[in-house]
């Protein structure tokens, strides 16, 4: 498979459109992976490794019951019994080692990253050393020029350096990293790509992010999630309930005067205790995990991502998570008597040559609102641009004789109208810029905050899901109003300090409410870190990324999202599977209780509704079903249960109708058509 | 009338005064436990036991005083047996043997009331009054401390304290079983039922064994008790005259079970949390009802034991009552019912008496199901699961399994050795599968404190009367333990807000859940063992 970390930008793009979608899936499974997989599957037959697992760990040893039997007392049907429980141990076995797979193929290209790096360390009398890069510790501070490899995660803390930071982000466009601000961390395997800067180094040689993320993905050191525990807990006692069961039988089938077989009674407890859901509950953890990475969202823990699904407020900031970062022009308004298209052809000239985000909206609205064209003619090329400076606070251009300028308000004379029109704009919660040609205002561009598409639509989900969204933003009341309405969330904190949101965050907390947020600078680390799930942006200071609890490496705060939907789908993968387990068992006892006592009470007969040929062949089939299914689940347990967001209640309807039902159903027409096979084999009577 | 039309007719009284009874009791219960005054009477009490009565227990605490408190009632209960020859009224009865005595005592205390003695031949009116009646009340009001101790884990937030054992015990004996239990003597004697001091009266010659009835008949079913002072148990005239009697008795075993649903309501300050378990409750028990009385009504058994005098609707209600909550009185033999009357009978006992179940114990086993339950869908709509504002974690869901547990273990257990012991073939009077469903029966009835018999199978011999001893005993305690120490997890944590996220746990949805969940257990673990005894008997 490719490594999922090093796409090119065309895959990236691929990757976000799929995301539209909803779709948390993830790579695709092939049954390849299933033979590639196969002699870690074989490893994991260590009964030391089994143990691990109580569910398997008892098929294990049922397995090993059989065998000796079947050896020593030989017959098509104990030997294929014997066979068809080791398959089941075999196929869990490999459901682990696939999701294992994947996750060592996600550890392998984030160990890439982690070239050894010989780092130029500064000494204290200023002069350099060269020490490889894992002998680095906490505060050392090392010299990275262009062409060399960051040794080690930390924040520039001296000059500025574009940097390449694909390795990790997949994004092949380099950035800057800056001493000073909110732009200063970098991580350990990025290259520098020009200039020299100088990293204090903020972890140690091994506990970087991406060592933690290698050992989480790879599974060796997986520490099994609270649900997780709890879930392995329900099912260990299910398996002790039909160990009771089954041990139990005997003696009562003895009273009856039909003593079943050992292999029988095995046979019989493989099929009950919940096994789909044992063999697979590793295999759903580790893909849960993978499945954020593919994401590009690095987690220290995976009881960080089961939180994710339980987050009731999501803190999110308004500035480039509900709007574009940049405000943008929405409306031209003329004054004075201007004509509606001489304005904005005045906005177009004086917006040509401005580079910055705003001028650049003016003129995409000339083109989009009056079909002006982007690009200077070559009369117009001519002109000569004036910048903004201080003094002045405007910019424009000066052509033939005519100057147009654009700028706030207060740097011009205005009259009654426009100052009407500008006070109106700042209420609404946008910027104002006055337009004037020759010291003569034309009229007044609008800029205002634009909320990203289909926002609105994103909130309504989580509504749906009982997440209360609250935008945080420095803006007035009066504007954060304006724009909390527009993009639908539930309320808004505004003129908010990095103070207040701290403690929003332990209002909601306090109420018991478990709170999601994502932040990048400095001031947001303690907020990050009190939250539940905090989520820095990887373009974001260390101070940040130490604070929370992911990283997103794409750093797109919208993100949050995404792994809300991601945590909550792992639990549901493990609810729904369980579900499924425990509904089969009802099929298999009208296959095997009538095979075992038929022969005592002829009546009991009757409940051989699959019609099953023989007592041996209705045993065997269903025994079979019971490994195959694992493997059939396999590609869903990686995937994960597909998730919509609606109501708890839907979904509960919706997964006990599948998994619940379903889970009934399919037994019985699995083990029915194995049957037709397996009566054919010689020897099964 | 048909005895169709007045099956439904007494089906139809019972159910109008439930309700009538349901507000009025249920919300008494819930002031009984809420309030914090104590009156004169109990002050006195505590005095005398030298109880502090303000002081709150912590879950472990709580649970020693159970512990203790049965224990020393186990050894009081054996030791009134063992020298009853001394005691007055014991009409020469003498000792009871060791075996039986140990056998009573844990079955009285265990709120059982299984009995392996002929009442009228071996208990003395001591015994009776001093002895079995006590512990009908207190171990009735034991279920009930226990029950209000895991509410409380509910609707606490950080604390380690669930309130005080003895306070509970005290009041649920003295505020709530001691005067519904007076009234409803008084009104049974008014049908007939008998009160003598006397050892029995001539009837034509005859002498019929008669005791102070009346006063135990009303505890015995209010309590969910069950224990006959008589061998016949409900089934004699003495014990119940007539069908309104019989009415009485059967309203009596469901009245507080029923009724306790809405003091969990009005405890948790949502009354439709207790609405929606007391749906559930009501529609399993109906459902068996409609088994029983339609498999009584179509069965072609000969009338061999058959309860003749209240005919097959009215024994077909009392036996699904008395099966669906712990009780285990009898108006009928179960052991002469068909092969699916009988195994109704037996599933009610092993869904884990919770349809109503017992006093205090339905409620708490309900609830630890619904814990299940809540986890297995909290996890299906992708949150961690709650219940009623408390996560489910692993201490939550460890010690509900343990308590779920504990009865199929010792049942199966038990019912296992005794299926292959050679003595048992001696003790039953059936061979084949209505023996092991005789057998079955035995021990569902020990593990789950009901203590109805199957009857057809002598258990006075050592081994049945220690395995069952044991069976009653690891079936009451291990549950309450489980149950209190999720109390006291619960208590412990904070409270989860009820967000637009949450899954409501008052509508059909969760109703049917829960349902499932209680029907779909005890299926899964018993329907191997049934299928050899009920199933196959019911096949045939």
């Amino acid at each position: 498979m490719t490594s999922t970390l090093q796409r090119t930008p065309e895959e990236i793009r691929d990757r976000h459109a799929e995301n539209l979608g909803h779709q948390v899936g993830s790579g695709i499974f092939t049954p390849r992976q299933l033979l590639t997989s196969f002699p870690d599957a074989l490893r994991k037959f260590d009964p030391r490794y089994q143990l691990r697992n109580p569910v398997m760990f008892v098929v294990w040893v049922g397995s090993l019951l059989v065998t000796v039997f079947a050896v020593t007392d030989p017959s098509v049907f104990s030997i294929a019994v014997a066979l068809w429980l080791w398959f089941t141990v075999l196929f869990a076995n490999l459901a682990e080692a696939v999701a294992e797979g994947r996750g060592k193929a996600q550890a392998d290209s984030l160990r890439r990253t982690k070239k050894d790096a010989i780092a130029r360390r500064l000494t204290e009398d200023g002069s350099e050393e060269r020490v490889p890069g894992t002998e680095l510790r906490i505060g050392d501070l090392v010299v990275v020029e262009a062409g060399e490899i960051i040794p080690g995660d930390g924040d520039v803390v001296e000059g500025i350096a574009t940097v390449d930071e694909s390795a990790i982000t997949g994004e092949s466009a380099p950035v800057i990293r800056e001493s000073g601000g909110d732009r200063c961390a970098v991580t350990g395997g990025t290259t520098v790509l020009s200039d020299r800067i100088v990293v204090r180094i903020t972890t140690k040689p091994g506990e970087s992010f991406v060592d933690r993320m290698i050992a989480l993905v790879e599974g060796a050191e997986r520490q099994k999630t609270p649900n997780e525990i709890a879930l392995t807990i329900l099912l260990s006692t299910l398996t002790i309930i039909f160990l009771l069961a089954v041990v139990a039988l005997q003696p009562f089938a003895i009273y009856s005067g039909g003593e079943q077989s050992v292999i029988v009674l095995t046979a019989l407890l493989v099929c009950l205790i919940p096994t789909t859901i044992g063999a697979l509950l590793s295999a759903i953890g580790i893909a849960g995990m993978d499945r954020l990475v593919q994401r590009n969202v690095l987690a220290t823990s995976g009881k960080a991502v089961e939180a994710a699904g339980d987050i009731d407020t999501l803190l999110l900031d308004k500035t480039g998570t509900i709007t574009w970062g940049n405000r943008r022009a929405t409306e031209f308004i003329a004054a004075n008597g201007t004509d509606e298209r001489v304005l904005a052809e005045a906005c177009r000239l004086s917006s040509l040559a401005d580079g910055t985000p705003e001028g650049r909206s003016v003129v995409e609205l000339c083109v989009e609102k009056y079909g002006l064209s982007a690009e200077p003619t070559d009369a117009e090329k001519v002109g000569e641009f004036v910048s903004f400076t201080a003094q002045t606070r405007m910019s424009g251009i000066d052509l033939n004789g005519r100057s147009i300028r654009k700028g706030a308000a207060s740097a011009f004379t205005t009259s009654g109208e426009v100052q009407a029109i500008v006070d109106k704009i700042s209420e609404d919660g946008g910027t104002p810029l006055v337009v004037a040609e020759n010291d003569e205002v034309l009229g007044v561009i609008r800029l205002s905050d634009v909320v990203k598409p289909g926002m609105k639509a994103r909130f309504a989900e989580l509504r749906a899901m009982g997440i209360r969204t609250v935008m945080v933003t420095g803006d007035n009341p009066l504007t954060a109003k304006a724009i909390a309405a527009e993009a639908g969330v539930d309320d808004f904190l505004a003129e908010a300090k990095p103070e207040d949101k701290m403690a929003l965050i332990r209002k909601e907390q306090e109420g018991g409410r478990l709170v999601a947020m994502t932040g990048d600078g400095t001031n947001d680390a303690p907020a990050l870190a009190q939250s539940d799930v905090g989520v820095a942006m990887n373009t974001g200071t260390s101070a940040a990324k130490e604070a929370g609890n992911m990283v997103d490496l794409d750093s797109d705060p919208t993100k949050l999202i995404e792994i809300v939907e991601i945590g909550k789908q792992l639990l549901i993968t493990r609810g729904a599977l369980t579900t499924f387990s425990v509904a089969n068992d009802l099929a298999k006892y009208f296959a095997i209780l009538p095979a075992m006592f038929a022969a005592i009470y002829p009546a009991l007969g009757q409940l051989n509704i699959m019609r099953l040929a023989t007592p041996q062949s209705a045993i065997l089939s269903a025994v079979i079903f019971n490994a195959l299914i694992i493997v059939a689940l396999i590609p869903l347990a990686l995937k994960g249960v597909r998730y919509r967001p609606s109501s708890a209640s839907a979904l509960l309807r919706r997964n006990l109708l599948i998994y619940g039902l379903g889970g009934i159903v399919t037994p019985f027409a699995g083990i029915w058509l194995i049957d037709l096979l397996v009566r054919l084999i010689p020897g099964i009577d | 009338m048909s005895p169709l039309v007045a099956g439904l007719a007494q089906v139809g009284i019972l159910l109008v005064a439930l309700a009538a009874a349901y507000r009025p009791l249920g919300d008494y219960m819930a002031r009984v436990f809420g309030s914090e005054k104590h009156s004169k009477l109990e002050l006195a009490i505590y005095r005398l036991g030298r109880v502090n009565p303000d002081a709150e227990q912590k879950w472990s605490t709580y649970a020693y005083g159970v512990l203790g408190f049965s224990f020393v009632s186990v050894v009081l209960l054996y030791v009134l047996q063992r020298i009853q020859s001394v005691l007055p009224f014991d009409f020469g009865r003498g000792n009871v043997p060791p075996g039986m005595a140990f056998n009573t005592a844990v079955s009285f205390v265990t709120n059982t009331n299984w009995q392996s003695y002929v009442p009228e031949t071996v208990m003395g009116h001591t015994v009776q009054m001093v002895g079995l009646t006590v512990q009908n009340f207190v171990s009735a009001a034991v279920g009930l401390a226990v029950a209000v101790a895991l509410v409380r884990g509910f609707v606490r937030s950080q604390t380690d304290r669930l309130g005080n054992f003895w306070v509970d015990l005290v009041r649920g004996t003295i505020r709530i079983l001691l005067p519904l239990a007076f009234l409803f003597a008084i009104a049974l004697i008014a049908l007939g039922v008998t009160m003598s001091l006397k050892s029995g009266v001539d009837v034509d010659g005859q002498t019929v064994a008669n005791a102070p009835i009346a006063s135990q008949e009303a505890i015995k079913e209010l309590g969910t008790n069950g224990g006959g002072v008589l061998n016949a148990n409900s089934a004699h005239p003495f014990e119940n005259p007539d069908e309104w009697s019989n009415l009485i008795e059967i309203f009596l075993l469901l009245v507080i079970p029923v009724a306790l649903t809405r003091t969990f309501g009005q405890l948790v300050g949502n009354r439709k949390q207790g609405y929606v378990l007391l749906s559930v409750m009501g529609l399993i028990w109906g459902a068996m009802l409609a088994v029983i009385w339609a498999a009584e009504a179509n069965g072609l058994r000969p009338l061999e034991g058959k309860e003749l005098r209240f005919g097959i609707p009215a024994s077909a209600l009392f036996a699904n009552s008395t099966t669906g909550t712990s009780t285990g009185a009898i108006n009928s033999l179960h052991d002469s019912f068909t092969g699916l009357g009988g195994g109704g009978t037996m599933l009610n006992m092993l869904f884990g008496e919770m349809t109503p179940g017992g006093v205090g114990t339905g409620l708490y086993s309900i609830l630890v199901m619904a814990i299940i339950a809540m986890f297995l869908a909290g996890l299906m709509v992708g949150r961690t699961p709650e219940y009623l504002g408390k996560k489910l974690g692993r201490k939550e869901v460890t010690a509900a399994a343990v308590s779920i547990l504990a009865m199929p273990t010792v049942l199966l257990i038990g019912a296992g050795i005794a299926a292959i012991l050679p003595s048992t073939q001696a003790a039953l009077n059936n061979p084949g599968s209505h023996g092991l469903s005789e057998i079955l029966y035995a021990y569902a009835s020990a593990s789950n404190n009901n203590g109805s018999a199957f009857a057809g199978i002598t258990v006075t011999n050592d081994w049945f009367q220690a395995s069952l001893g044991i069976c009653m005993a690891f079936g009451r305690f291990i549950p309450i333990i489980a149950v209190l120490a999720l109390a006291g997890s619960l208590a412990a944590q904070k409270k989860v807000p009820v967000t637009a996220g949450t899954l409501p746990t008052t509508g059909p949805l969760f109703a049917t859940l829960l349902g499932g969940s209680i029907v779909l257990v005890a299926a899964l673990t018993f329907v191997p063992a049934l299928a050899l005894g009920p199933i196959a008997e019911a096949l045939l």
